[in-house]
């Protein structure tokens, strides 16, 4: 027999920007591969080394861990403000916020409104899993109508709570706002064009084109009681109906863009 | 350089732009909003960053993110707009950035009104924001001394990485002085400090600031070494000025505004030959504790004069320890004393008897009922 040389292709590997430790998240929790399509977009667009991150309050408040470049931890909410102050002092950086459903769209719903009103140059990562994670599965803005969690125990009560607030349709209709899509999460198709979408975001601010965000419907399999696979199917089931994925806010300037 | 006839506020925007203001967040509030509005022009004009926050909340965040890149960054407000500021406040102490604020204190508590009041002490001074944190607290008691303030407070707050409070008031910030402005410094670049979040630009490790300590034991050694950089500050950093303390029988101790209006009613109680001396503290924050310590040694009483209910004369007393008799007068709910009101409280200490075992809040109150109601 004759040995054959092997030639090696490497089809997957750890991106550069994502620090080689382990992460302290749930098993099956999304955050994970949020964070991994987050450092791919980086590498890929080399923003590693004028990169820098705002981390929120939340589950992911420990993402300068998993991160390898510059970070803050912002205070509960205030991520888009931080962000702001970081960005007019250092305007040729690139700034990355990644924020919670409780932190962007409760405490800090302010913050974000504004940010995407005076179309900051920044780039808004928004995970949407529907409650409170770090606290222990909180009802949260954006909890489903009927959704249990541990301070709506009964299910959410429209008439006592109030509706869910669909963020990504909201922001949209500000002047401000340059890119704004939602996208899942919960399968490899809708995980490749969830990267998609942060590369356009990510390109409208290096372009200088202003505002973006990508919502990322997300699962918390922890406190949702289901396993992950029955939590996939559950977002499907039940977020992607009231959160539909897709292209709110695609200002011509950033329609126009050649990646 | 020539004096220009400047409203406080206005000098200390541009006292801050000439000391190398590389941003500025605010909110309207009178009787701050001039600050902002100065701003508004100046530092676009400069190719500087200027935004006018959604909030007090939001705009102290902004300072919160603009400090960490280790530029000179700098927010205005009055009492209302601080109290929300406290949050930012708390943070940014807890992750040892350097920050300027300017509170131009207005009557309070609650909404208040837009006239002069020192009523926000206690919440520079001792606190305000959770957490064990000190912070540096400057009151200037003319316009000039708030123009030479604000640039102090700058490199004093990137000496020792602290907040740096400039704690004036509505008196202060509208009144118009002549002063002189301090020459225009450049504009650094970016920020070269070892801690400053610049990003990486391929030159070294990533960085990392925040203000979170999981660990308890390292949460410890965060506060000792907060605890410890103000020893130092309380060593090196303590000022004041002294009025005819030499010879006083009584002395006056009184900041800002209320120092200001004390000093008249000093000048004309030497003209009628009583010995009395005004301590005005420069810092309440380091607050000059050996100078009253001593002041208490040597004189007969000391007046405490405030425009709140108090909240220095617990300083005072913690400082005095029964050395003498301590006395009290303010105006407050912004209200301003007149030099005739602190001239009869002179009067009446110089005739006597004062005794160590009166409550000098308690006995004010007292003189107070006849005066408001
Ligand atoms: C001012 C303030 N209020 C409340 C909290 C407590 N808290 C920490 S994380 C969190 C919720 C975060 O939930 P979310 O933003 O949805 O992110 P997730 O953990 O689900 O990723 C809350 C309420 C806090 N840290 N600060």
């Amino acid at each position: 027999m004759t040995s054959q040389p092997i030639t090696e292709q490497v089809v997957y590997q750890r991106p550069e920007a994502l620090s080689d430790v382990n992460t302290h998240y749930c098993p099956g929790c999304t955050h994970g591969v949020a964070h991994r399509l987050v450092a791919e977009v980086i590498d890929e667009m080399n923003l590693r080394d004028k990169a820098i991150g705002v981390a929120p309050v939340g589950c992911s408040v420990f993402m300068y861990n998993y991160m390898d470049f510059d970070f803050v931890v912002a205070a509960h909410g205030r991520a888009p403000a931080m962000a702001t102050g970081i960005k007019r002092c250092l305007p040729d950086r690139f700034v990355l916020t990644y924020q919670g459903d409780g932190d962007l769209a409760s405490i800090g719903m302010a913050e974000i409104v504004h940010a995407a009103t005076r179309g900051e140059n920044i780039s808004v990562i928004f995970i949407n899993n529907s409650n409170y994670g770090m606290t222990g599965g909180q009802m949260a803005p954006t909890t489903l109508p009927g959704q249990k969690t541990t301070s709506s125990p009964l299910g959410r009560d429209v008439e006592q709570q109030g509706f869910p607030i669909r963020v990504s349709e909201m922001l949209a209709k500000l002047d401000g706002a340059s890119y704004i899509v939602r996208r899942s999460l919960h399968d490899p198709k809708n995980i490749r064009q969830a990267k998609k979408a942060i590369r356009t975001a990510f390109e409208t601010q290096v372009r200088g084109l202003g505002f973006s965000m990508v919502e990322l419907l997300s699962i918390c399999p922890t406190n949702w009681n289901l396993t992950p696979v029955d939590s996939m199917t559950w977002l499907e089931d039940h977020m992607i109906p009231y959160y539909p994925v897709g292209d709110y806010k695609v200002h011509p300037a950033v329609a126009e863009m050649k990646i | 350089m020539a004096r220009q006839l400047m409203k406080g506020n206005e000098a200390v925007a541009e006292a801050a732009v000439r000391a190398g203001l590389h941003a500025y967040f605010g909110y309207p509030i009178t009787p701050q909003t001039e600050l902002l509005e100065y701003l508004s022009r100046r530092m676009p004009e400069l190719g500087r960053a200027f935004v006018q926050a959604e909030s007090e909340v939001a705009a102290i965040n902004m300072v919160y993110g603009a400090a960490c890149t280790g530029s000179r960054v700098m927010t205005s407000s009055s009492s209302p707009g601080f109290s929300l500021m406290m949050e930012g406040v708390s943070y940014m102490a807890a992750t040892e950035i350097p920050v300027v604020m300017i509170n131009v204190m207005r009557g309070g508590p609650g909404l208040g009104n837009i006239s002069p009041s020192q009523a926000d002490y206690n919440q520079s001074v001792h606190g305000g924001g959770h957490g064990d944190y000190r912070q540096i607290v400057l009151t200037p008691g003319s316009v000039q001394e708030s123009v030479d303030l604000t640039v102090l407070a700058f490199d004093l707050a990137e000496k020792y990485r602290i907040n740096t409070v400039i704690l004036s008031d509505g008196s202060i910030g509208q009144m118009m002085e002549p002063c002189e402005l301090p020459e225009m410094q450049p504009l650094r670049g970016v920020s070269t400090e070892p801690w400053a979040i610049t990003a990486t630009m391929g030159q070294r490790e990533h960085r990392m600031l925040s203000s979170i300590y999981l660990k308890v034991s390292d949460e410890e050694k965060t506060n000792i070494r907060i605890l410890n950089r103000w020893r130092q500050i309380e060593a090196n950093e303590v000022r004041f000025k002294e009025y005819y303390l030499d010879d006083a029988d009584f002395a006056i101790i009184g900041f800002g505004s209320a120092g200001r209006v004390a000093l008249t009613a000093v000048r004309q109680a030497r003209a009628e030959g009583i010995k009395v001396g005004l301590l005005r503290p420069i810092t309440v924050a380091p607050f000059p504790v050996q100078q009253v310590a001593e002041l208490s040694k040597r004189v007969q009483g000391i007046l405490v004069t405030e425009m709140n209910g108090g909240q220095m004369l617990d300083d005072v007393l913690r400082i005095v320890k029964g050395n003498c008799p301590v006395e009290f007068f303010a105006r407050l709910g912004g209200v301003v004393p007149f030099p005739d009101e602190i001239l009869s409280e002179i009067h009446r200490i110089a005739k006597g008897p004062l005794s160590v075992d009166v409550d000098p809040r308690s006995a004010w109150l007292d003189r107070m009922a006849a005066i408001v109601n």
